[in-house]
């Protein structure tokens, strides 16, 4: 399955899927010096955002999950993608200040989240072109 | 987006690179949100000044280097050191000098000294429908929705970028349209008693918070006579909770003096506020039960003087057998020193934390256990931050748990 999305930060990415239980604050939510999710409220609880495609319907909570996705770029532990239902100046922020600073970049898109395989690997070329594998 | 020959003189560097950064930074945001066009604002809280990693301190630090400075009047949020005494905050060297160094890197910015996440109690009110971009969701939710400012919910970075250049994307809660309400909430169910406690407000902010997520309701049926302080707990429960970046409450809130000023009344979603649903809210707020209880922490947002004079009061001529902390901002310390209260409070032995708090900064104590909060804030963000469970109370269940060593709470009001 192809699918495209709204680029919001062009770039070129191969990884996981992973898509988000529910909507989740990075900042409080995920750990910047691990990647992974340490709020225990969170269905995902333990899981790592490190590396995958994330899927995210929304995001939610403190406006600092910018800081905590710098970091994670920073550190090599972001996601090495992001397909959100709705645009946000939070997270994408961090991405767009990691590459203003010179510490390197993925892409951005915005896609119908409900298109979205639950699982298997993305293939995201510039462009904002999706294919998924099991 | 377009910006103005003016705007794209700055991006191109007319001010220096600091500015032509800034500029860059906060144009972008504006395209990744549709907006046409920036601007002009005339204040910026900025949430950027608390340590989460080094990458953040070399940005502050890249803008100062570049020449850098605020050109609107500019707060700071809370850091991760408490300056006044710097001895609450646990770290190593490594952690305090890149702490401090991001602190003083907003300062040299030109950022004013605050260190609160309460500015909005400290003197920095922007007036009602004047444009800003502040950052923190609790403070983004008070300048909306009390003070009847417009922001958006500006995250770490576009928030002192936004200050060096003046300008933000116009765009979400800078425009009226956006500023309508979706839903109405019916509060009938709810016992005029539970909405006389202070109590019940965290808890309705983070009701509306799950619910709404970032849509924006008109909560109907309240007392119309409320503290700024509950009002500024209902915005931090929906903000944690949620992306909510406004909400109002008829005849209460500047832009709802009636539900019908803020909201169509025959498309709105009609969404009553359930016993049940409070219930089960509160009780999502709390992750153990039982009555042990390790420590208290309230002032999240930071703790106004009004609200320390209500801890005065409950906590009048009694000792605390636990540690209890209210995180504060120094302006408060301040305005406290050499007052009845503050006697009082050290009296009972309550530890005064300010420029940060326990959620955001190694304070608590290292054993770990159970911490009993007034703050939905807190209770939500306190087991991942911290790793103590959590036990929601009001502010006198917290001093009478204090005061005992064990969980004391008032549950009648919540039947």
């Amino acid at each position: 399955m192809i699918l495209r999305g709204e680029v919001l930060i062009d770039g070129k990415a191969e990884g996981p899927l992973f898509r988000l239980g529910k909507p989740i604050s990075f900042w409080g939510g995920v750990d910047p010096m691990t990647g992974r999710i340490i709020d225990p409220r969170h269905p995902d609880h333990g899981a790592t955002v490190a590396r995958t495609v994330l899927t995210l319907t929304e995001t939610i909570g403190s406006s600092s999950s910018s800081a905590v996705m710098l970091e994670l770029l920073s550190k090599g532990l972001a996601p090495c993608a992001l397909l959100m239902g709705r645009p946000d100046a939070i997270l994408t922020l961090g991405v767009v200040v990691a590459r203003e600073i010179g510490i390197g970049s993925i892409p951005v898109l915005q896609v119908d989240v409900t298109r979205i395989p639950r699982a298997g690997n993305a293939t995201i070329v510039e462009g904002g072109e999706i294919s998924f594998a099991d | 987006m377009e910006l103005t020959a003016y705007e794209q003189s700055i991006a191109g560097g007319a001010s220096g690179e600091a500015a032509a950064m800034a500029m860059r930074i906060v144009a972008e945001a504006g395209r990744l949100l549709g907006a046409p066009h920036l601007i002009e604002i005339a204040s910026v809280h900025v949430d950027g000044c608390l340590y989460h990693g080094d990458s953040g301190v070399y940005f502050a630090e890249k803008l100062v280097a570049e020449g850098g400075k605020v050109k609107v009047p500019t707060t700071l949020n809370v850091g991760a050191l408490d300056l006044l005494h710097p001895e609450r905050v646990r770290g190593d060297a490594h952690f305090r000098d890149m702490a401090r160094r991001l602190m003083d890197a907003h300062l040299t910015l030109g950022c004013a000294q605050g260190f609160t996440c309460a500015p909005y109690q400290t003197g920095h009110r922007p007036a009602l429908g004047e444009q800003v971009a502040w950052g923190e969701s609790n403070a983004v939710a008070f300048a909306n929705s009390v003070l009847g400012a417009r922001t958006n919910r500006y995250g770490d970075f576009l928030d002192i970028c936004a200050a060096i250049v003046g300008r933000a994307p116009y765009c979400g809660l800078h425009l009226d349209c956006n500023r309508r309400a979706q839903a109405v909430v019916s509060t009938d169910q709810i016992s005029p008693e539970l909405k006389h406690m202070d109590a019940f407000y965290p808890v309705l902010g983070a009701w509306l918070g799950a619910t709404f997520g970032e849509a924006v309701a008109v909560v109907d049926g309240l007392p119309l006579h409320q503290s700024e302080d509950r009002l500024k707990a209902v915005g931090a429960g929906a903000a944690s909770t949620g992306a909510v970046g406004l909400f109002h409450i008829a005849g209460v809130t500047p832009e709802a003096p009636t539900v019908s000023a803020v909201c169509d009344i025959n498309q709105a979603e009609r969404v009553p506020l359930t016993l049940e649903a409070v219930r089960a809210t509160r009780d999502r707020l709390s992750t153990v039960s039982g009555d042990q209880i390790d420590a208290v922490a309230v002032g999240s947002p930071h703790f106004s003087l009004s609200e320390f004079s209500e801890l005065a009061t409950v906590a009048r001529g009694r000792r605390f057998k636990i540690p209890f902390f209210a995180c504060t901002g120094r302006d408060v310390i301040r305005a406290l020193e050499g007052t009845e209260d503050r006697a009082t409070l050290d009296v009972a032995g309550l530890t005064f934390v300010a420029d940060t708090c326990v959620v955001v900064a190694p304070i608590l104590p290292e054993t770990g256990g159970v911490l009993m909060t007034n703050s939905a804030k807190f209770a939500h963000y306190g087991p991942a931050n911290t790793g103590f469970d959590v036990i929601y109370g009001s502010l006198s269940d917290c001093v009478e748990s204090a005061v005992a060593g064990r969980v004391i709470r008032d549950e009648t009001l919540w039947r």
